[in-house]
């Protein structure tokens, strides 16, 4: 196989935007994401499908965006950590995370926020037991978790009162 | 991490797909949702020059319960499974789509292509096996079906030949006062499980077993049935003792790999605790009681 593979041009929407580009078949969504478009929120954590911390939402689900070719989001509508927050403000779970102390080191917060909007999307209360099955493909190595689900408890309170 | 440069095609019709995955041969593959091959192509496994983007093809993500039958569309993902009108009635299914990796995983993975790479340690294969489930294929020859039980031919080998592809998985709808579970046990959410558990029971109206059909995952290069466990099952009230039996035999036919997920014996004795409760719960399910749970982690 020759080195040389030829580009495919893709348009892509993050967050609103609609960008076109021409890519190689083996650029990862994230790489894309944070070289080409320069989100660099969505963070790069183990690479190999475990850790969660480049999890992005793709049509509306929650995706891990090292698993996926550029190619492949073609045509679709992606959600990255920094569509979160508006001109109004922090989105009511940055705020949590803030508030509560639901990030130390803050490598796996980008993941653990787009899996936790994913959950609150569907189910407005949810229990421990929800929060942390919804977590479960997100590792914070600082071992956060406790503050992490009561970030989402008080997220998911301040989103049904508004 | 990056996979060895691959050419990029999308073919619109699953006719287009099998000419040209025929015509690339065998250094072309399908991807679908990726959640097994592209980890695979980062850790530069296996050569391929061209892959074949079968994700979006049409028709081929539908559930559809029929009279007397099943029918999962290859590329329906494991959530949306999990989520089908299917899953609320036969919960067993539920147990497998649910149990998968975490959400973000579960959202792109398809059934299709679960089934296709062969993988020892995944989940749809064997637990396909509790439902004597038959995959329908199509490829340059036209269309063929083959019995779960004969798919997987080995670790990372199907029967699937160059060209064809997995269209759907089909199965009969179990008889009244059937139930089933399928139990897995990970290390973590997105870990393969250890190993894993699927029994499918069917009782008369005295509730004594009157059908068992059991399988046993990540255990064996494919997956593990025993024609004696499931004829251990019938006749029995499937009380503690009657599984601890049953499980007896099948997991002499286990030979579960010694890796970082834990040695033989260890493996063994999940397999002991896993094929009990799966025998409880599929019992308790064939009674009419619901019961929900899926594969444990810590």
């Amino acid at each position: 196989m020759s080195e040389f593979v030829e580009a495919v041009d893709i348009e892509v929407t993050v967050n609103g935007k609609t960008y076109q580009r021409s890519v190689e078949p083996r650029l990862l969504l994230v790489e894309f994401l944070r070289e080409e478009l320069g989100l660099t929120g969505t963070h790069i954590g183990c690479d190999t499908s475990y850790c969660g911390a480049c999890t992005i939402h793709m049509n509306g689900a929650p995706v891990k965006s090292c698993t996926l070719f550029a190619v492949q989001a073609d045509g679709q509508t992606l959600t990255t950590v920094e569509g979160l927050a508006t001109d109004a403000g922090l989105h009511p779970l940055q705020k949590a995370f803030s508030e509560h102390h639901g990030l130390q080191c803050g490598y796996c917060t980008p993941g653990m926020l787009m899996s936790a909007k994913a959950l609150l999307e569907r189910n407005p209360n949810p229990s421990d037991k929800e929060i942390k099955k919804q977590i479960a493909g997100n590792v914070c190595r600082c071992t956060g978790y406790q503050n992490i689900i009561k970030s989402v408890h008080a997220a998911a309170a301040e989103m049904r009162e508004s | 991490m990056y996979p060895a440069p691959f050419r990029y095609h999308r073919p619109d019709s699953l006719d287009a797909a099998i000419k040209l995955l025929e015509r690339l041969g065998d250094m072309a593959k399908p991807i679908a949702g990726g959640q097994t091959l592209v980890p695979m192509l980062k850790l530069r496994m296996g050569d391929v020059n061209d892959l074949i983007d079968i994700g979006r093809l049409p028709g081929l993500a539908e559930i559809q319960i029929n009279d007397n039958e099943a029918r999962i569309g290859a590329l329906a993902t494991h959530a949306t499974i999990a989520a089908s009108p299917l899953a609320e009635r036969i919960p067993s299914v539920r147990d497998c789509a649910g149990g998968i990796a975490d959400l973000q995983v579960r959202s792109r993975g398809t059934i299709g292509g679960s089934i296709s790479t062969g993988d020892p340690s995944t989940d749809w294969a064997p637990f396909l096996h509790t439902l004597r489930a038959v995959v329908e294929i199509q490829g340059p020859a036209g269309q063929r079906e083959v019995a779960i039980d004969d798919f997987v031919s080995d670790a990372y080998t199907t029967v699937l030949k160059t060209g064809e592809l997995v269209t759907a998985i089909r199965f009969p709808l179990p008889p009244p006062r059937s139930g089933g579970a399928y139990i897995g046990y990970k290390r973590a959410a997105p870990a393969y499980p250890t190993c894993a558990v699927g029994i499918q029971l069917t009782l008369d109206e005295a509730g004594v077993c009157s059908a068992a059909r059991c399988v046993l995952s990540a255990v064996a290069s494919t997956p593990v049935t025993s024609d004696a466990a499931d004829a251990a099952l019938v006749g029995t009230g499937v009380t503690e003792e009657d599984l601890k039996a049953a499980g007896e035999l099948i997991i002499a036919a286990a030979d579960p790999p010694e890796d970082v997920r834990g040695s033989a014996d260890y493996k063994r004795s999940v397999l002991r605790g896993l094929f009990l409760q799966a025998g409880t719960k599929a019992r308790q399910r064939a009674t009419g009681e619901t019961i929900e749970g899926s594969h444990s982690y810590v």
